[in-house]
């Protein structure tokens, strides 16, 4: 990290993605599954921001909507100084090579009748003037820089494994020197031998590259490990982001509390002693999403306000932001400015 | 756990081979493990260890052709398993031995109700009429911890969650009371929260009902909280297998202790960089004639790549197969 106040790459406003609903025979729109609703964050130059969440909460649809692979629905995606939200085609092609992603399953995300070479050099043919031996001279570049032996370019991915074909997805997602990458559960399927090679490699890069990630993990344990702050989703909304420390140390929402409390950790002595908040039920329909605080039918703590108004996500602490009207501000003021000196009793009784 | 007391499931020398067109697959190379009642015995090992092909392999739940098991004893309470009919061995499954799989949504039949797909172990293995068994599955339903039981019968696989199906899951296992669980990854499709639950409910039935059960997974975090003993698997064969906490403390295998240092924790102090296993497991298209993991061992030395290294005790109830002794002494 560098120590002057750094620059934020990635800035996201009140992003919601709803998907129609639409039933009958006219099929008309009858409703939206909410899976993104009202997500805030920045991700600053060279930091690797984790989002961690459960099956569903809407984790992936960010990383989407972000690189607008979905068209979102309200809100806004500055990176690097330009709302992408907004951007036409044409505007929008000539951005596109400073943002890239990787996919969850290299397996699917790597087209089988095309060699590693054409898979890597597809983006070069694209976006830049790179033609045969100086765009394979490149590749090759790309292939060492992953760990991938040169002698496999003309091989296709069915010849690979699993950890192998992520590196080719890691080459694919270099080959236009992107800024930002986000990284979409890209270990979730490889096994964990081969996880430790994965996420090494995508720390060496950044270290090298100067890359910023959004690291999408439902791994907690993983990104504890590479993430630099992180954010809990629940339910289409951030519960919980915090630099990644506190947060590990002492999670404040009550979902993010459960949420590593349900991680088993390999250490018996540990497991046996540890304290468990189970959660009961599951976790509601994005399309109905309950009146109030989205975690409100499974929380512990809930309260009736808890069932009738939506609390905002608000720094509790200095770089510590939290949805929970029982997580009241301590130090910090909930504006922007974030000013030490306010006292802790201000502007509370409005709010909530 | 009773030391002393008699297996209920012994396992020796098993061997299975998946005959494919580019030649013989050796999947599971001699295993021997054994079982004791109300015992959990997890098993962890990568994806191509050959965990779930050797559980699969000892219950006959394998289409053959491709799969061949080979050679070697199943001796359920005493009684070879390996050599019986096919339709006696129908009568252990789901009778004396239950089977949790994976996913629970293709696990389940989507075009049965709930209710009826617990009634059919009970009915065909205990003879119980349709009403017993219905007021049995109830009770099942009640005791996996399914909210208003009696009302949920009637519905069908895509009503409930994954957590909620996992539960179903369980409760047929559990419908003929088995002597052996066999339980192949259950929580690997859920989420942590739904996991917890999961794992709770397992302990939970354990203390009451006191069957074994077998529980493989990869996950080695699940495994520290629920198992008594381990079995570590990599290349079709045993490399470790210890009580719990010897494994976790002193392990001895290269590869067990390769593994545990790969895995990233939540508490406590956290590295700069993750220690990497360099390579990939092997496929074994021959029976290993050396030990298959020394291409990756940090400690390889000659011996281990001419001789494939037998299982030997290094502590009460903890046997490693390597060759390599350095590691036994001082650790």
């Amino acid at each position: 990290m560098p120590d002057a106040t750094p620059r934020k790459l990635v800035e996201v406003k009140n992003l919601r993605m709803h998907f129609p609903i639409n039933s009958g025979i006219l099929r008309r729109h009858t409703g939206d599954v909410k899976a993104v609703d009202g997500v805030s964050f920045d991700i600053c130059e060279g930091e690797t921001l984790g989002l961690v969440g459960e099956s569903g909460c809407g984790k992936s649809t960010v990383g989407r909507a972000l690189l607008r692979l979905y068209e979102a629905t309200s809100g806004s995606v500055v990176i690097d100084g330009v709302d992408i939200a907004r951007l036409g085609p044409e505007a929008l092609r000539q951005i596109r090579p400073k943002m890239q992603m990787v996919f969850q399953d290299p397996q699917a995300s790597l087209n089988p009748r095309m060699t590693v070479a054409a898979i890597i050099g597809e983006p070069l043919a694209e976006h830049t003037d790179l033609r045969g031996d100086a765009r394979l001279a490149r590749v090759h570049e790309l292939m060492d820089q992953v760990g991938l032996n040169r002698a496999f370019a003309n091989r296709f991915p069915h010849a690979f494994s699993g950890g192998q074909r992520q590196r080719i997805g890691i080459a694919r997602a270099l080959a236009l020197n992107p800024r930002f990458i986000v990284c979409d559960e890209p270990i979730a399927a490889l096994d964990v031998s081969i996880q430790a090679q994965v996420v090494n490699l995508l720390e060496d890069l950044q270290d090298r590259l100067g890359l910023t990630y959004l690291f999408i993990s439902h791994d907690l344990s993983m990104v504890r490990h590479i993430a630099d702050r992180v954010a809990v989703m629940y339910l289409g909304q951030i519960a919980e982001l915090s630099p990644r420390d506190a947060l590990y140390a002492d999670p404040l929402h009550p979902y993010a509390r459960a949420l590593l409390s349900a991680v088993p950790e390999p250490d018996p002595t540990l497991e046996s002693s540890r304290r468990r908040i189970i959660l009961k039920g599951d976790v509601p329909s994005p399309a109905n999403p309950p009146k109030g605080c989205n975690f409100c039918t499974r929380c512990p703590q809930a309260q009736p306000v808890c069932h009738e108004v939506k609390p905002p996500l608000l720094e509790v602490m200095p770089g510590r932001h939290v949805a929970c009207h029982f997580v009241p501000p301590e130090t910090a003021t909930a504006g922007p400015t974030g000013g030490a000196e306010a006292k802790r009793h201000n502007q509370q009784g409005e709010d909530r | 756990m009773p030391d002393g007391a008699e297996p209920v499931l012994d396992v020796r020398g098993l061997k299975t081979v998946f005959r494919t067109r580019e030649g013989n697959v050796h999947a599971v190379n001699s295993v021997s493990f054994h079982l004791r009642p109300g015992e959990l015995l997890g098993v962890v090992g990568e994806s191509g260890s050959g965990k779930s092909v050797t559980m699969m392999s000892l219950i006959g739940l394998l289409p053959s052709p491709p799969a061949q098991v080979q050679a070697g004893q199943v001796l359920l309470d005493g009684r070879d398993i390996l050599h019986v009919s096919s339709t006696e061995l129908q009568t252990i499954r789901g009778g004396r031995i239950g089977f949790i799989f994976q996913d629970p949504m293709t696990s389940l039949n989507p075009v049965f109700t709930v209710g009826s797909q617990i009634m059919e172990p009970l009915r065909r293995h205990m003879g119980l009429t349709k009403a017993q068994a219905q007021a049995r599955a109830a009770e099942l339903l009640d005791l996996v911890g399914i909210p208003d039981a009696k009302k949920r019968l009637s519905g069908y696989p895509h009503q409930f969650s994954g957590g909620m199906r996992q539960r179903v899951m369980i409760a047929i296992a559990l419908a003929c009371d088995p002597r052996v669980l066999i339980a192949d990854e259950p929580t690997t499709a859920l989420d942590v929260t739904i996991q917890a639950q999961i794992l709770e409910l397992v302990r939970d039935l354990r203390q009451k009902l006191g069957m074994a059960i077998i529980w493989i997974t990869h996950d080695l975090g699940v495994i520290a909280g629920i198992a008594d003993r381990v079995m570590v698997m990599y290349a079709g064969q045993v490399v470790e297998q210890a009580p719990v906490k010897d494994l976790f403390t002193r392990p001895q295998h290269p590869y067990t202790r390769a593994l545990l240092k790969t895995i990233p924790h939540l508490a406590g102090p956290r590295g700069d960089r993750l220690q990497v296993i360099e390579g990939q497991p092997p496929i074994l298209m021959a029976a290993p004639a050396a030990c298959p993991f020394a291409p990756r061992c940090a400690h390889a030395f000659e011996r281990c790549l001419r001789e494939n290294p037998q299982r030997r005790p290094v502590g009460q109830g903890h046997d490693v197969a390597c060759h390599w002794e350095a590691g036994g002494a001082h650790a």
